[in-house]
């Protein structure tokens, strides 16, 4: 088995800055993506893509090439397509690439894993044409596909971006119905210190919002009552406005109310998570360098908790200096003097974060989703489903798991976990963190049955 | 709070027996425990299964054939009283075989055994050809199979979700979220909890699973139950390629194929592991060559709650009379047993079963 | 492209044949397969086996699972494969023959 100092599992802004920082601190590094080129969601597939559609998505994202360029490096190797299903015994990494499963054994872990899109189940939410907002900057960025007849639902920096963008290719959202109220934004108003810090995010959304309304893109903020329409695919979005109900017809629907971390990984190492008021979401407990509360487990990047992708790269970079530490190729004090000014930055990075969070919060019917709502997209499971078996005496989401299967599908609960844990807590008048969040186990991602079995320890014959 | 009956362990075993109380009358309060304890009832196999079963106790072979007997008809009871389905298959279940030899030796042993049980084995031993027209998935390794008729399988979670549902509709306490810390018979039972609550009882019975082994001598039973770690697979939701369950592999009512299962003497640790996951795929692969390209979505280890010769204990306190330790490896199999048969032998009706060769006293002197 | 398709490409991409459930597609070599099917009008990727509702990509990033198709005998992920000449595509097991050939 292929030994290496440090293994880093993602390859966006935090698992590529990381990578750089340790090669160059002399740690050999595999980095892992299930990507075939390196970039992230952020950045995907940016070095193809920046010289073409560069002048749509903007500096934001052609910065990525700084961070792709430090990713060739003789110590660094980058196990692209990579799907990344086991982590074992201090590490022992099993993954697949090209329908081959192999094994990695490294010292430390750096787990850059990201953001996914928080959860938004509205009803229809699950008809063809309704995809998340980040998908839709997917297939722009990686595809150079953009959707016509477009509604954007929900809330938060994201979906002007991605507004704006659409406006860019000529073809903009015909609506934006938006899920935060004017309270919102009030309240958010003690937060104007740090986002007078973080000016330049300020800035680019004024601008954003100035480009949206330029193409007449018709806003409708503080929207309830949200349902998504249709039979076989989505055909128009209903909501109540200003208390007149609205119908909008449309082929695609952008949803966005904010992303979380993603912590399946970290989750199938007993990580530590704690509930995070302010993000709505669980966060793993880490030191200030990513050091999880399991030896050798770091963690860089947005599954560390929501701070963005510029904020992820100087999170990246503090890990990796402290995996060179640990393993004796960089004096303390010298890790303390370059981390120095990553802190600062990382500062900086995070201070328009808390008026985000109060300006643009979750939108509430999402997050306590009216019974018959389909929470669990991959079993199909309700969220009343749900809260009748609270009533049958379950107080955590593995028991609801067992009883009524959401969590149990392919996708291992990344898009119902969060709901379930919301509607459990609510039904049993428990915190989050008294409630709790799925099991993780392997397999992580899928995995054929032909690819594990070629990885048996003796290639039995018999079974007797 | 009071009651005639306090059932210490809510999973398959205590909600059976639960029913089974309530259904005679008597109230009844389960304490169950958290999200995160062992739970052999929501990561067992869901065999309802007789073959194999007490080749040294042929007593054993006809508890679980009893049960199984009965299992439709407390299925359906449970069904029909809560409108959730209980999905279950008795149309027999398979042992693969990969050698001669080792078919050859099985059916002796189930010789000997029908012998034992004047004649009520009903199983035939199947060739490859013979079998392949049963389970036209089946590959080339597999020599032969054993069809048992007295076998099938069941949907355990659904179970487990219409007892919970089903002792509530009678009127059953559940007390949930509750770690017992205390037993003892100051005059009636007292059971304390972790969180400070306190339960008062006629009777009690220990239906804790691996709790059983620090709570049971609290109550004078020896309790010598140790933790075995099996892995199980579940692939996606595939068309029907397992007509009838096998110790290998079996389809569950949901379309998935759940593969299993491991027997690993690892103490509390309920992991997965790769080197398990793998050599069960092997397996699974060596029995159904078309399962290489099914996708393996789940995985968990279950801890199997082991009795030294694997039989079940049912046991009467003897220093504290009225306390009854419950407890077996095979929760669904026997699901019905405890339900219908059980509440007669702890509350001491003539028509009770005999179950001595269940108690404690075979370890006692051994 | 798919003109019926509000999925629209912003560039010509050189384009190979495909098949999707029996049908010949024409679509841009290289591309994102799910990016490629949504553009081309495919509008169910898949019918669930609990309901037999139909479902399209949501996520794009391998997370959901919304986009499994079957490629040679295999479900997979529409979003993580990128569209290459001959393949052939289709729900996943609705086949009328699951063949055993592999």
């Amino acid at each position: 088995m292929k030994h290496r100092d440090l293994a880093i599992i993602g390859a966006g802004p935090a698992g590529m800055a990381a990578a750089a920082q340790a090669a160059a601190l002399g740690l050999s590094v595999s980095v892992l993506d299930e990507q075939p080129r390196a970039g992230g969601q952020i950045y995907r597939d940016v070095d193809r893509v920046a010289p073409r559609r560069g002048a749509i998505l903007g500096q934001d994202y052609t910065h990525g090439i700084t961070l792709t360029a430090g990713m060739h490096h003789d110590t660094i190797e980058h196990l692209a397509k990579a799907t990344v299903w086991a982590i074992e015994d201090e590490f022992r990494i099993s993954y697949t690439q090209d329908g081959c499963a192999a094994q990695l054994d490294v010292d430390r872990l750096l787990l850059a894993t990201g953001a996914l899109e928080r959860p938004m189940p509205l009803l229809g939410w699950t008809l063809p044409g309704v995809m998340t907002a980040g998908a839709g900057q997917i297939l722009l960025k990686q595809s150079g596909v953009v959707a016509r007849g477009a509604v954007l639902v929900g809330s938060g920096p994201l979906l002007y971006l991605i507004a704006a963008q659409m406006v860019r290719t000529g073809t903009p959202p015909i609506a934006m119905v938006e899920t935060q109220a004017t309270a919102n934004m009030a309240r958010a108003i003690r937060h104007i210190g740090g986002a007078l810090r973080g000016w330049r995010y300020m800035a680019k959304g004024l601008k954003m919002l100035g480009d949206i309304k330029r193409a007449q893109v018709p806003r409708y903020t503080g929207a309830t009552e949200i349902t998504i329409e249709g039979e076989t695919k989505a055909e128009a979005v209903c909501f109540s406005h200003k208390g007149q109900p609205r119908r909008i017809p449309c082929d695609v629907v952008y949803l966005h109310h904010g992303v979380v971390p993603n912590t399946q990984a970290a989750r199938s190492l007993g990580v530590s998570h704690r509930w995070h008021a302010g993000q709505s979401c669980f966060v793993p407990t880490l030191s200030v360098w990513g050091q999880s509360d399991v030896a050798g487990i770091f963690i860089a990047g947005d599954g560390a908790g929501i701070g963005g992708a510029k904020a992820a790269e100087h999170t990246g970079r503090l890990a990796a200096l402290k995996v060179a530490q640990e393993l004796g190729r960089l004096p303390a004090s010298e890790r303390d003097r370059m981390a120095a000014p990553l802190r600062a930055s990382l500062s900086r990075e995070l201070a328009v974060r808390p008026f985000l969070d109060a300006a643009y919060p979750p939108c509430a019917e999402a997050l306590h989703p009216a019974d018959p709502t389909t929470i669990c997209r991959c079993e199909e499971v309700t969220a009343g489903d749900i809260r009748g078996y609270a009533k049958l005496g379950c107080v955590g989401p593995n028991q609801t798991k067992a009883l009524g299967r959401a969590g149990m599908g392919p996708c291992q609960g990344r898009y119902c976990g969060l709901t379930v844990t919301a509607l459990l807590a609510e039904a049993n008048g428990q915190t989050p963190d008294d409630t709790g969040y799925y099991r993780i186990r392997p397999p992580l991602k899928p995995v054929t049955l032909g690819e594990l079995a070629a990885m048996a320890p003796t290639q039995q014959d018999a079974v007797e | 709070m009071e009651t005639d009956y306090a059932i210490v362990g809510g999973g398959i075993v205590g909600l059976s027996v639960a029913w089974g109380l309530l259904r005679r009358g008597r109230r009844v309060a389960v304490l169950d425990g958290d999200d995160g304890a062992f739970r052999a009832s929501r990561g067992n196999f869901g065999l309802v299964w007789v073959q194999g079963k007490g080749m040294r106790q042929p007593r054993y072979a006809r508890w679980s054939q009893h049960s199984a007997a009965v299992w439709a008809e407390f299925a359906a009871e449970i069904a029909a009283n809560t409108g959730r389905d209980v999905p279950l298959e008795q149309n027999g279940g398979f042992d693969l075989h990969f050698s001669e030899e080792a078919l050859e030796a099985t059916v002796a042993q189930y010789e000997a055994l029908k012998t034992a049980l004047d004649g009520d084995y009903p199983y035939e031993v199947l060739g490859h050809n013979a079998l392949r027209k049963e389970e036209p998935n089946i590959g080339p390794k597999v020599v032969g199979a054993i069809l048992h008729h007295q076998d099938g399988h069941a949907n355990p979670l659904k179970l487990l979700t219409a007892l919970a549902a089903d002792v509530r509709r009678m009127g059953g306490q559940v007390l949930i979220g509750k770690t017992v810390t205390d037993l003892s018979k100051p005059d009636a039972f007292r059971i304390t909890c972790a969180d400070g609550t306190i339960l008062s009882a006629e009777k009690i019975v220990l239906s804790a699973g691996l709790g059983a082994a620090e709570l049971g001598p609290k109550l004078g039973f020896i309790a010598p139950i140790r933790p075995q770690r099996g892995q199980v697979l579940i692939t996606e939701k595939l068309p029907k390629l397992i007509n009838r369950p096998s110790l290998i592999a079996r389809q569950v009512d949901e379309g998935g194929i759940q593969i299993g299962a491991t027997n690993e003497e690892v103490g509390l640790d309920d992991r997965v592991t790769q080197p398990g996951l793998s050599g069960l795929a092997a397996d699974a692969i060596a029995a159904y060559p078309a399962l290489a390209r099914a996708q393996l979505v789940r995985s968990w280890g279950a801890l199997r709650v082991l009795s030294p010769d694997g039989l079940p204990i049912y046991q009467e306190s003897v220093t504290m009379p009225g306390a009854f330790l419950v407890t077996c490896h095979s929760g669904i199999t026997l699901a019905a047993a405890h339900a219908r048969l059980l509440p007669d032998w702890l509350e001491g009706a003539a028509t009770a079963p005999d179950l001595e060769v269940f108690s404690e006293s075979r370890f006692a002197f051994s | 492209m798919n003109p019926a398709s509000p999925f629209l490409e912003l560039e010509d991409t050189p384009r190979v044949d495909v098949v999707f459930q029996g049908t010949p597609l024409s679509l841009p070599a290289g591309m994102n397969l799910a990016a490629a099917l949504l553009s081309a009008g495919v509008e169910a990727f898949r019918h669930t086996p609990v309901s037999g509702s139909p479902r399209a990509p949501f996520c794009m990033m391998g997370a959901c699972f919304d986009c499994l198709v079957e490629i040679n005998g295999v479900v997979r992920q529409a979003c993580m494969l990128e569209v290459a000449e001959g393949l052939s595509i289709s729900h996943p097991h609705e086949a009328e023959d699951d063949d055993e050939t592999s």
